[in-house]
């Protein structure tokens, strides 16, 4: 039970875009269409839920038997980066037009604040391997949620006729301030 | 102190990164896509100057496409003959482009021509003032601003504005057409640059209108198609445009125009 409320306050409550502002940068940046927000939430999903499990391993089987988890940052990038670069090599493989779409922001998964943090509030919590992968798991469900949503606004608002001033980015961060308000919502569920 | 406080670190963390490198480096090999040899070779031919004029994101993208689908190497406008040469010796095929396209402001309302609705004081970018009411300050509402932001996008130092209105240097001009997306006048075109018979004038309204706005433009008069022998003007929305495939450049239209709105090389060897 305690899982399933992990896995649903980190999708919804707790959704890592619009309720904690984590991974703000891909959210914008990759969701002009629903296909590349697609991908680029498969990708977070998998470094995600990868990341959390490693990082798991890494914190409670090495920094902490040698007593030198203040160096718990450098050791969660280092995973980061290495996991992205695998994920980056095996897109390029498998999927040509998807890599093309991702473009520069699937190396920016590496500086994704979305991947550090959910390894870092897994620590915090003092979550298990289990509950660490499935908040993971959650998160990156939550963040893929949140830009499929949001490439979809963004799809219908390409027809709409916004005013000059608030075409492009500005009517983007409007809309993305506005989700959150309706995110908020979620609040009492649990 | 501890030296194991140091040791164990440095091992940890180093032991990290060297497992993560060999495991990448195995993978790199294992997920190696394979580029043809001649995208990069092609790429080192063309301009660099990711300008986007062929309708690719880049100079990169545009060298795939020439390689992998086929693209004309000439869409690219840029690109000196030489260089396209090279490239068609390195693909195989057959070089040979059409005829160089330079960019051409259709019009010649400079300040002692037009006249302006208003003193505009705005920022200076015809985007900005183009959005103003009446569309800038501009008397004739299809003329050249002349803010320069075609001036601002242009990469290769090829406009300048004179006298109120941009000027293109067709010596410095590679047709990439970015001015043309810049304009929010639309008043410049893409021409090719042999034909120096053009009608330099974009406004679309009646004769009387044109005429309290600007002293050359094109009334609509169509004396031009009359004269013209070779079918090559056609006249559409009150203004004059030359079909450049059948123009014969034979001036008879220039020295007709009551406007002296087609320029022509009779008119430049006048000034």
């Amino acid at each position: 039970m305690e899982i399933f409320i992990i896995f649903l306050s980190a999708i919804l409550v707790n959704n890592f875009v619009l309720s904690r502002f984590l991974g703000i940068c891909p959210f914008l940046g990759v969701s002009k269409k629903v296909e590349t927000a697609i991908g680029m939430g498969v990708a977070v999903t998998f470094v995600m839920t990868l990341a959390s499990f490693i990082t798991y391993i890494v914190y409670h089987w090495m920094l902490v038997p040698l007593r030198i988890t203040y160096l718990y940052t450098i050791a969660f990038i280092l995973v980061i980066a290495a996991l992205v670069q695998f994920v980056e090599m095996v897109i390029q493989k498998t999927s040509p037009t998807l890599y093309q779409a991702l473009g520069v922001y699937l190396p920016l998964i590496t500086t994704n604040c979305a991947v550090l943090g959910v390894a870092v509030i897994n620590m915090n919590e003092g979550y298990n391997l289990i509950k660490s992968v499935i908040n993971g798991f959650g998160a990156a469900l939550g963040f893929t949620l949140a830009i499929v949503l949001f490439a979809g606004i963004r799809e219908r608002m390409e027809h709409n006729n916004i005013l000059n001033a608030f075409k492009g980015f500005p009517i983007a961060l409007i809309t993305a301030g506005l989700m959150s308000i309706a995110f908020l919502g979620f609040q009492g569920l649990l | 102190m501890d030296i194991t406080s140091i040791l164990y670190p440095v091992i940890s963390i180093g032991g990290l990164g060297v497992l993560f490198g060999a495991g990448l480096g195995y993978a790199s090999k294992k997920f190696a896509v394979e580029v043809d040899e001649r995208i990069p070779q092609v790429r080192d031919l063309l301009p660099g100057a990711n300008c986007g004029g062929c309708g690719y994101a880049g100079c990169d993208a545009f060298a795939k496409a020439v390689v992998e689908e086929g693209v004309d190497i000439c869409t690219c406008s840029v690109n000196s003959p030489e260089a396209i040469e090279k490239i068609a010796a390195l693909l195989g095929v057959a070089a040979g482009c059409s005829i160089k396209k330079v960019a051409q402001v259709k019009c010649k309302g400079t300040c002692s021509n037009s006249k302006n609705k208003y003193e505009y004081y705005g920022i200076m970018d015809c985007q900005d003032a183009a959005a103003t009411p009446g569309g800038g300050a501009k008397a004739c509402s299809y003329g050249c601003l002349g803010l320069g932001t075609c001036k601002k996008v242009c990469m290769f130092d090829a406009i300048r504005i004179e006298d109120g209105i941009a000027v293109i240097d067709e010596e410095k001009c590679t047709g990439c057409g970015n001015c043309v997306e810049a304009c929010p006048k639309a008043v410049i075109e893409l021409v090719p640059q042999i034909n120096q018979v053009r009608v330099v004038c974009n406004s679309k309204d009646k004769g009387k209108d044109v005429k309290e706005a600007c002293s050359v433009g094109c009334i609509g008069c169509s004396l031009c198609v009359k004269t013209c022998e070779y079918n090559a003007i056609d006249f559409k929305d009150n203004l004059a445009h030359i079909k450049y495939d059948q123009c014969t450049q034979c001036m008879a239209c220039v020295q007709k125009c009551p406007t002296k709105v087609i320029a022509g090389q009779l008119e430049l060897a006048e000034l």
